[in-house]
């Protein structure tokens, strides 16, 4: 029987009561938002706070629109929420790729977008998918939001720059004119955490690559992401030969470990193989017909 | 700390601690003993219950977090001495051998009926994939809910509870 050690529990009524009850509570507290990550491990425990401010209630962050050119996610959008939305689908067919395979569909109930990135775990879907496309995440503390780059916001496993006093509220993302996104994941069985995956996005204008990310996860690279192959990518024609070099180069620069999911040059070799698959799809898409 | 809610359509209160699962909540303190507890690590899926109208695996949400909130569990799919389309299609299509996992494959079954009334195969094995079955392949489990879709209206011909089955 796995049961969480003594916790305090409180609720917040509101954002602000959220952040004014982590002041209160120290650095020994946690928001609790879907908890399919944090009671886990809680009851294993690998983490033991001692007050969980729940914020379920929290329903003015649980939305996903567009403003301005931007896709906006709120931290309490649950998983199976941004699955099924539309605007999601027809900007950004890479979540709905990688939502597809977090987890099962009755976790995807419960779990939130915010809970995920906030959990940080170095085998996290969302966090590859919000490098890719160049994200920013805004944080808010009772002086006031700040925002990062979803690349600046690891850092280390397990660890974000969201500080004791503060809680992720926002997730933005560009939507920039000749996007192409995919996400491609290798997983041991349905709903585990991946092995290996890639998450990439190009934009393409007048044939040319002006911009691209990628985003990988589960194989050590600290910000879920591949600097070396984005920065080949700038700049070029698409084609086999180019993708299938950034591939190389996305490969050769990740730092995967071995363990229970793999040895090292599997995982290096999937990231290969995803990363020439992702970037093909999102080239396909950018220009809706490929080459 | 003291937790209210409704379950099944009733009020109940309760004096817990914090670190309680909403499993051991429903199971232990009220004996609704329908909803399993299994494996404890939000895999299995024979926790399943709703929490506000949605589906969720209840060893995964202590029962402080459902302070307030509506309940239903397995014991609520019968209404007035009629089993539920998705229950008698259980029991129609073989559904379950050892039982384990049924509750928490009906609350699935029963939930995405009401928002799929008519779900093809790929359909029911997606909504039904965060949950484990080890008896029956899963293909009987299939056509109980296929049987319960093509059934909406059985409870006025399905089986009384306690009646015998030929």
């Amino acid at each position: 029987m796995q049961v969480p050690a003594s916790v305090d529990y409180e609720r917040a009524t509101s954002l602000s009561h959220a952040i004014e009850l982590l002041e209160r509570h120290g650095p020994e507290a946690r928001i609790v938002a879907g908890g399919h990550s944090l009671l886990p491990m809680m009851k294993l425990r690998l983490i033991q706070p001692e007050v969980l401010i729940d914020i379920n209630d929290l329903s003015e962050l649980s939305y996903i629109k567009i403003e301005g050119n931007e896709l906006r996610i709120g931290a309490m959008a649950r998983h199976a929420e941004l699955l099924s939305s539309p605007l999601v689908g027809e900007h950004f067919p890479i979540i709905v790729e990688a939502e597809k395979v977090i987890a099962d569909p009755i976790v995807r109930n419960r779990g939130t977008v915010g809970g995920s990135l906030c959990q940080a775990d170095p085998s996290e879907d969302l966090s590859a998918v919000f490098s890719a496309l160049k994200a920013k995440l805004v944080i808010q503390g009772s002086h006031g939001s700040r925002t990062v780059d979803a690349t600046s916001f690891h850092d280390g496993p397990y660890s974000t720059v969201v500080s004791s006093d503060e809680i992720l509220i926002e997730v933005k993302i560009p939507i920039r004119p000749g996007c192409g996104c995919a996400y491609e994941k290798v997983e041991r069985r349905v709903g585990d955490w991946a092995i290996a995956a890639v998450g990439a996005a190009v934009y393409i204008e007048a044939g040319v690559i002006h911009d691209a990310g990628i985003g990988l996860t589960a194989v050590g690279s600290e910000h879920f992401n591949a600097p070396e192959a984005e920065a080949y990518l700038a700049g070029k024609s698409p084609s086999p030969e180019l993708i299938s070099e950034a591939a190389r180069l996305a490969a050769e620069n990740c730092h995967p470990s071995a363990d229970q999911r793999g040895p090292e040059d599997y995982k290096r070799h999937l990231v290969q193989v995803l990363t020439e698959r992702a970037l093909t799809t999102s080239v396909e898409r950018a220009t809706r017909g490929g080459f | 700390m003291h937790v209210k809610m409704i379950v099944n359509g009733k009020e109940y209160e309760s004096e817990i601690e914090p670190r309680l699962l909403l499993v051991h909540f429903i199971r232990d303190e009220l004996g609704l003993t329908g909803t399993h507890w299994g494996c404890d690590t939000s895999n299995c899926g024979t926790c399943v219950l709703w929490m506000d109208g949605i589906p969720v695996k209840s060893c995964t949400v202590l029962a402080a977090m459902a302070n307030g909130r509506v309940i239903r569990t397995v014991e609520d799919l019968e209404t007035g001495g009629q089993l539920d389309p998705v229950q008698q299609g259980f029991m129609e299509m073989h559904g379950l051998q050892c039982g384990f996992c049924t509750p928490g494959m009906m609350m699935t079954a029963r939930w995405l009926l009401d928002h799929n009334s008519n779900p093809s195969e790929t359909e029911i094995r997606e909504a039904i994939s965060g949950q484990f079955c080890r008896c029956t392949g899963y293909e009987n489990i299939v056509r109980a809910i296929r049987w319960a879709s093509e059934h909406q209206d059985a409870s006025a011909e399905s089986t009384k509870v306690g009646e015998v089955v030929a």
